[in-house]
């Protein structure tokens, strides 16, 4: 009873005694959940265009971020090193298709799958070959991010927001609306649709894959350097961070790789849930640190009902 | 004979203008297969121009030279007068040759008028920032597009299905998707690959009828392949047939249907 007790009725009070709190547990775990989002659209936008699944997407932030904190280090001032930043991922995305990718039209995915395991470890040894493999602190205030708190006292409690983290979901909200606008609207996003439904036809209408590649690994690169900045301002540069990257697998689970809107939602619902587990029920009767794994568990068990995820297309086999 | 330059008024009275495209002396071999053998024919301007021939014979590798799909291992495309360098298939869509494919080849997570629109990116150049940020060029090129779009949708009779997945179509409205998003290029030259394959009979109709509208209303050049003998006959200007990678023969319906090698060829000889 005890036991009944302490898993369904006691988190739930414990909420409802302290609402000032609970919105502090709500806030980290937007924070969080909108950082996953971001890093599972990347994830998203190149397996819609080439339905490869990029397991790259995790070093690319680091490797964004370590070049931007890199390109500072040298004297440069904080801007033209975020601009410069922004030209060492084009490289890096004309590099890919050209180098990578180009040879291997046409080749199962899980070739390709396996390709972007090998641009991780290449971009793991090139980091560390010219970045060194200690950790950094992010430029955030040269970047000009406030680093001061929001205080609230909401229903007479007490609700810290770091400004940070305002601009961090500020900015990654302006950078979603701004995706789906250019997907939806334009005559690249829709190409960029096109080319991941059908290769042939949009060769047809006159679509370069190559240019297409080009652009969705640039764009998943500005997500990249974005998605850094924001995560090592929190907790600094090293390539720990990569470990945040596998966190967007249970998003895409949950989203379904296809879909954007899928990938925001999944983001924000695995970031909230995981975090009030971790304070309602994991601290209080796990002992705590279930941060790691709950975010897996949870979409194992969506998996067993909806294989396609929340959001994918469904799966239909005709017969 | 015809006169190679001035054209030829057809049976029906629409005059057919100069050539367009010249197939010149195209083989092209996989390998040790010789898939296409020396063969040369044009395409003029106006004409609805049918590539016939039994299973194998190799109609489709010439569609897909023609739309640089394939590259001829000898020979030339020649288009609009001059030699078309090797091209990619992009490249080759840009200089006005749209084309349907013989399985459907749609976007078929886009709506149908997505799909449409589509083949409108060859038209449209306003720059990336433009783009990104939904503004000035962008915004009305997408505007004018969108009416041309929609003028081929009502050509098309696909209205009341604008708003649809694609995926969701039945087989027959998805040939018809697949024709609106070529029109909408407004190509110079339309290449259908099986247009009529897998259809019934009153699905064959309307895309007879579909077609035949196409070349009145806009003029447009089509170069069809076409297993039906009678929908090939009834449709086509001139046919050139092919079997087993070679010509047997090319010239109007009533010509090719009078031809020993043709009749050979589709009805079997006694040896």
């Amino acid at each position: 009873m005890d036991f009944l007790n302490s898993i369904l009725v006691k988190p739930f009070a414990d909420m409802f005694e302290a609402p000032d709190f609970l919105m502090q547990v709500l806030w980290e775990g937007l924070v969080s959940g909108i950082l996953y989002a971001l890093i599972a659209l990347g994830f998203v936008l190149i397996f819609r265009s080439s339905r490869i699944f990029n397991f790259a997407q995790g070093i690319m932030v680091v490797f964004a971020a370590l070049t931007l904190v890199g390109f500072h280090q040298m004297g440069v001032p904080a801007w033209i090193s975020v601009v410069l930043s922004l030209g060492v991922m084009f490289v890096l995305a004309v590099s890919i298709e050209r180098i990578v990718l180009r040879p291997l039209v046409g080749q199962p995915d899980i070739i390709l799958f396996m390709a972007t395991i090998g641009i991780t470890l290449f971009l793991i040894g090139f980091g560390e070959l010219i970045f060194g493999g200690e950790n950094k602190m992010m430029i955030t205030e040269e970047l000009g991010i406030p680093t001061g708190e929001f205080i609230f006292e909401p229903f007479g409690g007490f609700l810290l927001l770091e400004q940070k983290d305002v601009t961090a979901v500020a900015v990654a909200a302006i950078l979603v609306v701004a995706l789906l606008m250019f997907l939806n609207k334009t005559r690249m996003g829709r190409a960029i649709r096109a080319l991941g439904d059908d290769h042939q036809a949009a060769l047809s209408v006159g679509i370069s894959l190559q240019t297409i590649w080009v652009l969705v690994w640039f764009i998943a690169g500005i997500i990249a350097l974005v998605t850094g900045i924001a995560w090592g301002a929190r907790a600094g540069v090293s390539f720990a961070l990569e470990v945040i990257a596998y966190k967007a697998l249970p998003v895409l689970m949950l989203g379904g790789l296809e879909s954007i809107t899928g990938a925001i939602i999944g983001g924000l619902m695995i970031g909230l849930l995981e975090k009030l587990f971790e304070i309602y029920w994991g601290q209080p009767l796990l002992g705590g640190n279930t941060e790691t794994w709950f975010a897996f568990v949870l979409a194992l068990f969506v998996l067993l009902f909806r294989p396609q995820g929340l959001f994918g297309e469904r799966i239909i086999e005709r017969v | 004979m015809m006169d190679a330059s001035a054209g030829y008024v057809t049976e029906d009275g629409r005059q057919i203008g100069g050539v367009l495209m010249e197939m010149k002396n195209i083989t092209l071999r996989f390998g040790g297969v010789v898939a296409i053998k020396d063969i040369s024919f044009d395409i003029r301007e106006g004409e609805i121009r049918a590539i016939i021939g039994p299973n194998g014979a190799g109609k489709s590798s010439m569609l897909n030279i023609i739309s640089g799909f394939y590259t001829p291992s000898e020979g030339a495309v020649w288009y609009k007068g001059a030699p078309r360098p090797p091209m990619r298939p992009y490249e080759v869509a840009r200089m006005g040759v749209a084309r349907t494919f013989q399985n459907i080849a749609l976007f078929e997570g886009m709506t149908v008028l997505d799909n449409v629109m589509t083949g409108r990116l060859t038209k449209m150049n306003a720059g990336i920032a433009s783009q990104a940020l939904w503004w000035g060029k962008a915004r009305a090129e997408e505007v004018a597009n969108r009416e041309k779009v929609e003028e081929i949708i009502d050509f098309l009779e696909i209205q009341s299905i604008r708003k649809t997945p694609v995926g969701r179509l039945p087989y027959g409205l998805k040939k018809r998707v697949e024709l609106a998003r070529a029109l909408a290029a407004e190509p110079s030259i339309l290449l259908l690959d099986e247009p009529m394959a897998g259809m019934n009979v009153e699905e064959k109709e309307d895309m007879s009828r579909f077609i035949l509208d196409v070349n009145d209303e806009f003029g447009t050049t089509i170069a069809l392949i076409e297993h039906d003998m009678g929908v090939v006959m009834d449709l086509s200007d001139r046919v050139v047939v092919m079997d087993y990678g070679k010509k047997i023969g090319d010239g109007t319906p009533d010509e090719v249907r009078n031809n020993q090698d043709v009749i050979d060829a589709y009805l079997g000889v006694q040896h």
